[in-house]
């Protein structure tokens, strides 16, 4: 999933994934960059609970669809999403994203335009 | 592919429901007797589900006000106010609602949820910025989808979450409209409104705030939310519904904006469906002097809600988090709390049962709507049987619990 063309690899050493155990606080401890392989892994940890039996949770995951998760949880997941990442996503756009990549892309981008 | 297979889904679920007995979403009232009981299923019940938070359905002043106006003036406007025109007694419904919020401007609409689905999304068009508690009304959701502005939820009740989301629009253009609810309709919790007020000047937002559940039952003189949080003059919108505490039906919208009157002829749910009729017009304009005139009314249904709130608490039940004339309790799943909802029934009190998707968090609900005109010796009834059914049905342990653990007002 990272991108050896870009370096992100490099860049994500410089990240920290803070996980509290506590079941209360899962802080994801961003600073200005963070790689497409850490957004793609925060998905997936939102959507983990919704995992349909042994199908692994991976990029061309049709959310509403390959999963457990109902739309009013797909628009919660997507508002901590928005919080770990400091980026807003009108929810139109929502509407349009059905793939855990696709997901990935638009907080990507939605970062790149801030 | 049949039309009704989208539905799949639904219809299973529906069918589960279904075969468990009663209909929670088809029950038929077959004689309603007062604000408090009805029967149902061939016995009398307690009702303790209608929104009737002040008992008003009955007030001999707010029937009678209604009987007159049918035989002054008919039984139904048959248009609308932009094609047929508008009955003075339109016109002054609403200056009396105006004058009671101490707002220059007013319109009234057939329901609430066209109040909302209107007003909201014909302020906010192409290039603003709409931004919704995530546990809105249906009513606001649906108003999000007829707007062209971009829509952005925050977590409930949180002033921080808004605050973050205000933050990253920057210096974006655009008009931001902020949506917030005096009472919330499930849990019956009420939003922080002076800390969001605070966030919304800072970044320069309007409010709009919804009072379906808070008119009549907050503030000094049952404005709502707003007065109680002394923010009547900083809220640009309140929009509210006649359908609950004042006992009728209908929907209106009050602001100071000087423009405000366009949206009657821009908001396509006031000009595009008939008018109130005269009897609905007369009664609310009526049951709005009795808001007024008996505060007492407010005081009786916050201490029917101290009885069922604190009553239930004690014995365990989970509920929402502070007293409000909603009391939502929580149950385990959906099948359970249907189960309950039933053996509620069969007891002889109806209450609503909240089932995801229509409730928050996917939590699944009994959701009690507590009136001014419930006696003590109901609730105190009501509670005995809860705790008798919750136990059947390991809700809550066999031994009570001795002291009130939440609720204050
Ligand atoms: C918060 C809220 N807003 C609006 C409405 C709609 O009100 P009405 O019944 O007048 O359409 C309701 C009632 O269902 C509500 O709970």
């Amino acid at each position: 999933m990272p991108d050896p063309g870009t370096g992100e690899q490099l860049l994500r050493t410089a990240h920290q994934l803070i996980v509290e155990n506590d079941d209360i606080a899962n802080t994801l401890e961003l600073p200005r960059l963070a790689s497409r392989l850490d957004v793609i892994r925060e998905i997936c940890r939102h959507l983990a609970p919704y995992q349909a039996g042994e199908r692994p949770i991976v990029g061309a995951t049709v959310i509403a669809k390959d999963l457990t998760i109902d739309s009013l949880a797909i628009m919660d997941m997507v508002m901590e999403l928005e919080d770990s990442f400091d980026v807003s996503i009108p929810m139109n756009v929502v509407a349009e994203i059905h793939t855990v990549d696709q997901l990935a892309d638009t907080i990507l981008d939605l970062r790149a335009k801030r | 592919m049949g039309l009704f297979d989208r539905h799949a889904g639904l219809l299973e679920a529906y069918r589960d429901v279904r075969t468990t007995g009663a209909d929670p979403f088809q029950i038929r009232m077959e004689r309603v007797l007062s604000p408090t009981e009805a029967i149902i299923n061939g016995r009398k019940t307690l009702l303790v589900g209608t929104n009737n938070y002040f008992g008003l359905t009955f007030d001999p002043s707010c029937m009678e006000a209604a009987i007159e106006a049918i035989r002054a003036e008919g039984t139904g406007t048959t248009g609308s106010r932009i094609a047929n025109g508008s009955y003075s007694e339109h016109v002054l419904l609403e200056e009396e609602i105006a004058a009671f919020y101490g707002k220059k401007h007013c319109m009234v609409f057939t329901t609430g949820y066209q109040a909302n689905l209107g007003v909201i999304s014909t302020l906010v068009g192409q290039g603003d910025h709409l931004l919704i508690d995530a546990d809105s009304h249906a009513s606001i959701y649906d108003a999000c989808k007829m707007t062209q502005a971009e829509v952005v939820r925050f977590k409930h009740n949180d002033p921080s979450s808004l605050e973050s989301r205000l933050r990253r629009l920057g210096d974006k253009p655009g008009n931001r409209l902020v949506i917030l609810e005096g009472i919330y309709s499930m849990l019956g919790d009420s939003a922080p409104l002076k800390e969001f007020v605070e966030v919304c000047k800072k970044y320069g937002a309007y409010v709009l705030v919804d009072e379906a559940h808070s008119l009549g039952a907050l503030g000094e003189t049952g404005r709502g939310l707003c007065e109680s949080t002394g923010v009547l003059d900083d809220c640009h919108f309140i929009v509210g519904t006649f359908s609950k505490t004042l006992g009728a039906i209908g929907g209106y919208c009050v602001s100071n904006d000087p423009d405000f009157d366009i949206l009657r002829v821009t908001v396509r749910s006031y000009m595009f469906t008939a008018s109130l009729p005269p009897s609905i017009v007369a009664s609310v304009r009526q049951a709005l002097r009795v808001v007024k005139a008996r505060p007492e009314l407010r005081k009786q249904l916050w201490d029917n809600v101290a009885t069922l709130y604190d009553g239930l608490a004690a014995q365990g039940f989970k509920l929402g988090p502070e007293h409000g004339p909603v009391v939502g309790v929580h149950l385990p799943d959906r099948m359970l709390a249907i189960g309950f909802w039933r053996a509620m029934l069969d007891a002889g009190i109806y209450v609503n049962v909240a089932v995801p998707p229509a409730t928050p968090n996917g939590v699944s609900l009994l959701r009690c709507s507590v009136c001014a005109a419930h006696t003590p010796q109901q609730l105190e009834h009501m509670i005995e049987v809860m705790t008798g059914i919750g136990r059947q049905l390991g809700v809550i342990s066999g031994a009570p619990k001795l002291r009130v653990v939440a609720g204050s007002r």
